[in-house]
C-alpha cells in the first residue's frame, strides 16, 4: 500500500497538514481515532496522530501534526508526491457522539486538529456547539476558518492576547459552567496541563468532561502497555481502551511524568535533527553562492 | 562452568570421532559413555555487552559426535515428547552417517521450522525428557542434544552451521549467525544466506483465497501449508515486520532475526502476499475479509499479546515496563542501536525483572545488553520450577543476572517525581505440592526488605489479545479471551480457524507451528470439498 502525500500546508510556524492515501483506513475510520505512522520502517519511531478528516470516497485521511521532535520533523521534510513508509489505523474506540444539548468543545494547541472531526460529528448530531479555541499566540491558531463555520459560537484565546481574547480556554469554559444554560458535555484535548486545568474547571460542575489522551505508544494494538493511565484508580491502555477518557478520573500528573520517560533522548533527537536540516541548509546556500559566482 | 573455546570442543569432538572410525559396531554402553557435546558459545564476559548470537551451533564433528549417543531405540521415547513427532532415530541416524540433507529432509517432513525450534523448543521437557540416554544416566539434561543436532541440520542447509575456520582464533569471535560486513552490534541480517533454500512446490491455481491474520509461528505454517495446495494466501500482520514474537520479542542474540526473515522469504517465493500495518478487526472487520474482500477461509493466529501487570502499588511509576514494551523497543525497534535507532529505550542502571518464564530471561539478558549495572530476576518459586528453558536460565547466570528466589515484589517504591527508586520484597519458603506437583511457596511474614533500583520489567506473562473477539462477535471465546476451536482448528464461526497463543495461552513455537498444521489441514480439506461443486470465477480466470 502506498502512502502517497496528496497535499501537504503549512498551517503556522510549526504546524503541518497532510492529506494521505490510505483507502482502507478512510473507509473504516470514525472520529476521535488516530493511526500510528513510520518516516522509515527500518529504524524509524511509531508515532500516533490522529485522523483530522478524511473522505471514503477519494481514499484519503488527512492528518494536522506538529513538528516536535525527531519523527514530526522527518515528517514535515516530506513533500507532496512522496510516500509516508508506514500507515496503521483505524486505531482506538471512535468518540461516542450523541445528541447532548449544548456541547462545548475546548482545544489547546495541536489539540484543535484532532477535535476537529470531533466538533464535526457533534454538531451533525444535532447538538448545539460552541467551541474554544486556545493557542500561545495568534501564529499558533489553527483550523480558525473551519471551527468559525461549524460553531455556533466560536471563542479564541491566546495566552498573550495576541489574538481573540487575552486567557487561558479554562477561562471561557468556567465562564460557559457558570451561565444559566450549563454544557451538557465538554470534550476537550490539548496539551495535558491543559486537559487536566479544564477537567479541574469542570468538575465542581458536574459537566461531564471527555478528554483524549496522547500517551506514548510503542504497536497501538494493546500489547505493549506503555500506554497505560492510571484512570478511576484502574489501568486503562489508551490504544485500545481509549484514546477518550472521563476527564474527572483520570491522573494527570502521573500521566505527565510518564510521558517525560525519554525526555533526554528526545532532546538529542530534536536536537539532531535540527543540526541535520541547517547542514543542508547550510550546503544548499553554498551550492546556491558556487552557482552565482 | 568455566568456559570452553570453541577450538578445545572441537578438537575434543574430533578426538572422540577418531576413535570411533573404523569400528563395526558401537555397544550402547559405549554411546552412553560418550560425553554430551557442549554447544559452544560466545563468552559470557563479552557477549553480556553485544547482540550476537550467544551460542555458535555445533561444530560438525560435534554433531556427528552428538548422534552417536544416540542408541536407536525401537521403541523411540522420544518421538512421544515431541509435539508434532518428528521421527527422532531417523533424522539422528543420517546425522550421523554425515547425510545431513537426509536428516534434514526427515525433520521438515514433520517440521516447517527446524532452525527456529532446534534453537527456542525446551527441549528438556519434550523429546529429550524422554530420552532413554538420559534416563540411564538419570540426567534429563544430559539426554542426547536432539535440539542441537536439529540445529545443525537447519543451520547446514542454511549455509549458517560452526565456526568458519578463519573465526576460530579470534578472541570473542561472531557466531556464523552474524553478518561479517556489519559493525558490533548490528541491525539483523537479510535472507541472502549462502545456504539454498528450497522453495517447496505450490500446485497450479485453484483459484481460492485464504486469509492469515497474524504473522507468528502458526500462520506462518498455515500459510505454508495451505499456498502448497494452490491456494491464493494472504497474510495481514499488524506490525510493520512479519514474524510474531519471534521478531519482536525473543532477542537476535537468542533467535537471529535473519533465521525467520529467511523463513518469511520462502513463503513470499511461494507466491504468499504479506500485508503489514493491516490490523484485522480495525483496519478491516473479519467478516468483511470473508464477505467483501472474497476470503473463502479465515486463519487466526493473532498470539498472546496482552501483557499482565501484578496489580501492586506503584506499578504505572516512570521506570516501571512491561516485557513486551522492553523487548519491542529493542528488537523491533532496535532501540539497542542507539546511533541508528529512532525509538528511544530507558537506561537502565539497577533492573528488577519479574518472573521466571523465557519472556523473563530475555528481558533480564537485553537490560545487561543496553548498559544495566545490575539485573536481578526476582521469581516467586525455586530455580527448578522456573518455566524458562534451561540454557537460558544457564546463560543468564553467566552473564551475571543475579536470582533472587522464592521472593515476590509486594510494592514497587517511587521517589517525588514518581520515579522508581526501588521494590519491597517479601520471602517465601516452599510448602506442600499443590494439584500440578509444583510445592507452593508460601510467604514468610514480616519478611520485607527493599531493594534500590531505577527500573523493574514486568514479566509475567501474557493473555490473549481481545482485539479480534472484540470486534467479531461471532467468535467464541473463553473466559480467559482464548478463541475456543474444535479439535481442527476450528472456530465458531463459519470458514474460521484459530490456532497457537490465541487458542492456548502463552505457550510455545512448536506448539503454535503443529496448530497451524492442524487448520491448515482442515483448511485444505474444507476448500478441496468446496471444489467438488462449485467453481468460481476467480478458478477460470486461474489467479496466481
Ligand atoms: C492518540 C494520540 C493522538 C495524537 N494526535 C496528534 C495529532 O493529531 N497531532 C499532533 O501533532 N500530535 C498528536 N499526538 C502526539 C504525537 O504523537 C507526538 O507529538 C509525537 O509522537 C512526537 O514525536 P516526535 O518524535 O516528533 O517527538 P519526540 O521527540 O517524541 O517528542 C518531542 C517533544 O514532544 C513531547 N511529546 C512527545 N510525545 C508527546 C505526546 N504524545 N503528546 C504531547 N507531547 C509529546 C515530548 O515530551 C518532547 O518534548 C497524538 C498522540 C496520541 C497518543
Ligand atoms: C519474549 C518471548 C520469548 C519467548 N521464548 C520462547 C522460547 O524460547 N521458546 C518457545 O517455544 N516459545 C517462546 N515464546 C513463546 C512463543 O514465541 C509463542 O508461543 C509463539 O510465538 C506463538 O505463536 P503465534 O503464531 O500464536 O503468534 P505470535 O508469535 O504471537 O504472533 C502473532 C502476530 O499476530 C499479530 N497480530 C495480532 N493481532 C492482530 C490483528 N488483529 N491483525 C493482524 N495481526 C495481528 C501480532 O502483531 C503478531 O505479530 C516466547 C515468547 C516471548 C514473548
Ligand atoms: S530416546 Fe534418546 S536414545 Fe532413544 S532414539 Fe530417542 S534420542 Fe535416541
Ligand atoms: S501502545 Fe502498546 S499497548 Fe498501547
Amino acid at each position: 500500500m502506498e502512502h502517497t502525500i496528496l497535499e501537504k500546508r503549512q498551517l503556522s510556524e510549526q504546524v503541518y497538514m497532510m492529506r494521505i492515501r490510505a483507502p482502507l483506513i478512510a473507509e473504516a475510520r470514525e472520529p476521535g481515532q488516530f493511526i500510528i505512522l513510520q518516516v522509515d520502517t527500518d529504524f524509524g519511531e511509531r508515532i500516533p496522530l490522529t485522523i483530522a478528516d478524511a473522505d471514503a470516497q477519494s481514499g484519503w485521511i488527512c492528518i494536522i501534526f506538529q513538528a516536535v521532535g525527531g519523527t514530526t520533523m522527518k515528517l514535515a521534510a516530506l513533500r507532496e508526491g512522496e510516500t509516508v513508509a508506514a500507515v496503521l489505523g483505524p486505531l482506538g474506540h471512535p468518540t461516542h457522539i450523541e445528541r447532548v444539548g449544548h456541547a462545548v468543545c475546548v482545544g489547546g494547541g495541536i489539540g484543535v486538529a484532532p477535535l476537529y472531526p470531533i466538533a464535526q460529528a457533534l454538531k451533525a448530531a444535532g447538538n448545539r456547539l460552541t467551541v474554544i479555541v486556545g493557542a500561545r499566540s495568534k501564529e499558533l491558531v489553527i483550523l480558525e476558518d473551519e471551527m468559525k463555520e461549524l460553531a455556533d459560537e466560536l471563542i479564541v484565546v491566546t495566552d498573550d492576547g495576541s489574538y481573540g481574547r487575552k486567557a487561558l480556554v479554562t477561562e471561557p469554559l468556567r465562564e460557559l459552567c457558570e451561565a444559566d444554560a450549563m454544557p451538557d458535555l465538554v470534550v476537550a484535548i490539548g496539551p495535558p496541563v491543559m486537559m487536566k486545568f479544564a477537567a479541574e474547571t469542570t468538575r465542581p460542575f458536574g459537566v461531564r468532561t471527555m478528554v483524549s489522551l496522547n500517551t506514548i505508544m510503542v504497536d497501538g494494538t494493546g500489547m505493549c502497555g506503555g500506554c497505560r493511565v492510571n484512570v478511576g484508580g484502574e489501568t486503562k491502555f489508551v490504544c485500545v481502551d481509549g484514546p477518550e477518557f472521563d476527564g474527572h478520573q483520570v491522573d494527570f500528573d502521573n500521566m505527565m511524568r510518564r510521558l517525560a520517560s525519554y525526555r533526554a533522548q528526545e532532546e538529542h533527537a530534536r536536537h539532531e535533527c535540527l543540526a541535520e536540516a541547517r547542514a543542508a541548509e547550510l550546503e544548499r546556500e553554498t551550492h546556491e553562492s558556487q552557482n552565482t559566482v | 562452568m568455566s568456559h570452553r573455546t570453541p577450538s578445545e570442543l572441537r578438537e575434543e569432538a574430533k578426538r572422540i570421532l577418531e576413535e570411533f572410525t573404523g569400528m563395526e559396531k558401537i555397544r550402547a554402553k559405549d554411546r552412553i559413555a560418550i560425553p554430551q557435546q557442549e554447544m559452544p558459545s560466545q563468552d559470557p564476559h563479552a557477549r553480556n555487552a553485544n547482540m550476537y548470537e550467544v551460542t555458535y551451533g555445533y561444530f560438525e564433528e560435534q554433531a556427528r559426535v552428538e548422534a552417536e549417543r544416540c542408541l536407536q531405540c525401537r521403541n523411540a521415547p522420544c518421538v512421544e515428547g515431541c509435539p508434532v513427532r518428528i521421527d527422532i532415530p531417523r533424522f539422528i541416524k543420517h546425522a550421523a552417517e554425515g547425510d545431513y540433507a537426509a536428516s534434514l529432509a526427515v525433520v521438515k517432513e514433520a517440521s516447517l521450522l527446524p532452525a527456529i525450534c532446534g534453537r527456542v523448543c525446551p527441549q528438556e521437557n519434550q523429546c529429550q525428557e524422554y530420552c532413554t540416554v538420559g534416563k540411564s544416566l538419570k540426567d534429563t539434561f544430559r539426554s542426547v542434544s536432539i535440539g542441537r543436532i536439529e540445529r545443525f541440520v537447519a543451520d547446514w542447509g542454511a549455509g549458517l552451521h560452526g565456526l568458519p575456520d578463519d573465526r576460530l582464533d579470534e578472541p570473542n569471535p561472531l557466531p556464523p549467525s552474524a553478518r561479517v560486513d556489519t559493525p558490533v552490534i548490528t541491525a539483523s541480517g537479510g535472507p541472502d544466506s549462502s545456504g539454498v533454500r528450497d522453495v517447496p512446490d505450490v500446485k497450479p491455481p485453484t483459484g481460492k483465497k485464504v486469509a492469515v491474520i497474524g504473522s507468528g509461528p502458526a500462520s506462518i505454517t498455515v500459510a505454508a501449508d495451505v499456498r502448497r495446495e494452490g491456494h491464493d494466501v494472504t497474510i495481514f500482520e499488524a506490525f510493520h515486520k512479519p514474524g510474531g514474537v519471534m521478531i519482536y520479542g525473543i532477542p537476535e542474540f537468542r533467535l537471529p532475526k535473519r533465521i525467520v526473515e529467511e523463513e518469511i522469504h520462502t513463503l513470499e517465493e511461494m507466491g504468499v502476499e504479506i500485508r503489514t500495518n493491516f490490523l484485522v478487526g480495525q483496519t478491516r472487520k473479519l467478516k468483511d475479509l470473508l464477505e467483501k474482500d472474497g476470503y473463502d477461509a479465515a486463519f487466526i493466529g493473532t498470539g498472546a499479546g496482552l501483557p499482565r501487570f501484578m496489580s501492586i502499588e506503584g506499578e504505572n511509576l516512570v521506570g516501571v515496563f512491561s516485557a513486551n514494551e522492553f523487548l519491542t523497543r529493542s528488537n523491533l525497534m532496535k532501540a539497542y542501536d542507539r546511533d541508528r535507532a529512532q525509538t528511544p529505550i530507558y537506561h537502565p542502571r539497577r533492573v528488577a525483572v519479574l518472573g521466571g518464564g523465557n519472556v523473563a530471561m530475555d528481558a533480564a539478558r537485553t537490560a545487561l545488553r543496553i548498559g544495566a549495572e545490575k539485573v536481578y530476576v526476582i521469581y516467586r518459586r525455586s530455580r527448578v520450577e522456573m518455566p524458562a528453558r534451561a540454557e537460558e536460565v544457564d546463560h543468564a547466570e553467566e552473564e551475571g543476572v543475579e536470582f533472587l528466589l522464592l521472593r515476590n515484589p509486594t510494592r514497587i517504591l517511587g521517589d517525588e517525581n514518581e520515579q522508581v527508586v526501588g521494590i519491597e520484597v517479601l520471602d517465601y519458603e516452599l510448602g506442600e505440592p499443590d494439584e500440578s506437583g509444583r510445592r507452593r511457596p508460601v510467604p514468610i511474614a514480616g519478611s520485607e526488605s527493599v531493594i534500590d533500583l531505577d527500573t523493574v520489567i514486568v514479566s509475567i506473562g501474557n493473555d490473549s489479545n481481545p482485539l479480534i473477539t472484540r470486534t467479531t462477535p461471532e467468535l467464541e471465546a473463553n473466559r480467559w479471551g482464548n478463541i475456543t476451536t474444535d479439535d481442527n482448528g476450528r472456530t465458531s464461526m463459519d470458514r474460521v480457524y484459530a490456532g497457537g497463543d490465541i487458542v492456548l495461552g502463552a505457550a510455545t513455537v512448536i506448539l503454535a507451528m503443529g496448530e497451524g498444521r492442524k487448520a491448515a489441514a482442515s483448511i485444505n480439506r474444507m476448500l478441496a470439498e468446496d471444489g467438488n461443486h462449485v467453481t468460481g470465477p476467480a478458478a477460470e480466470q486461474g489467479v496466481t
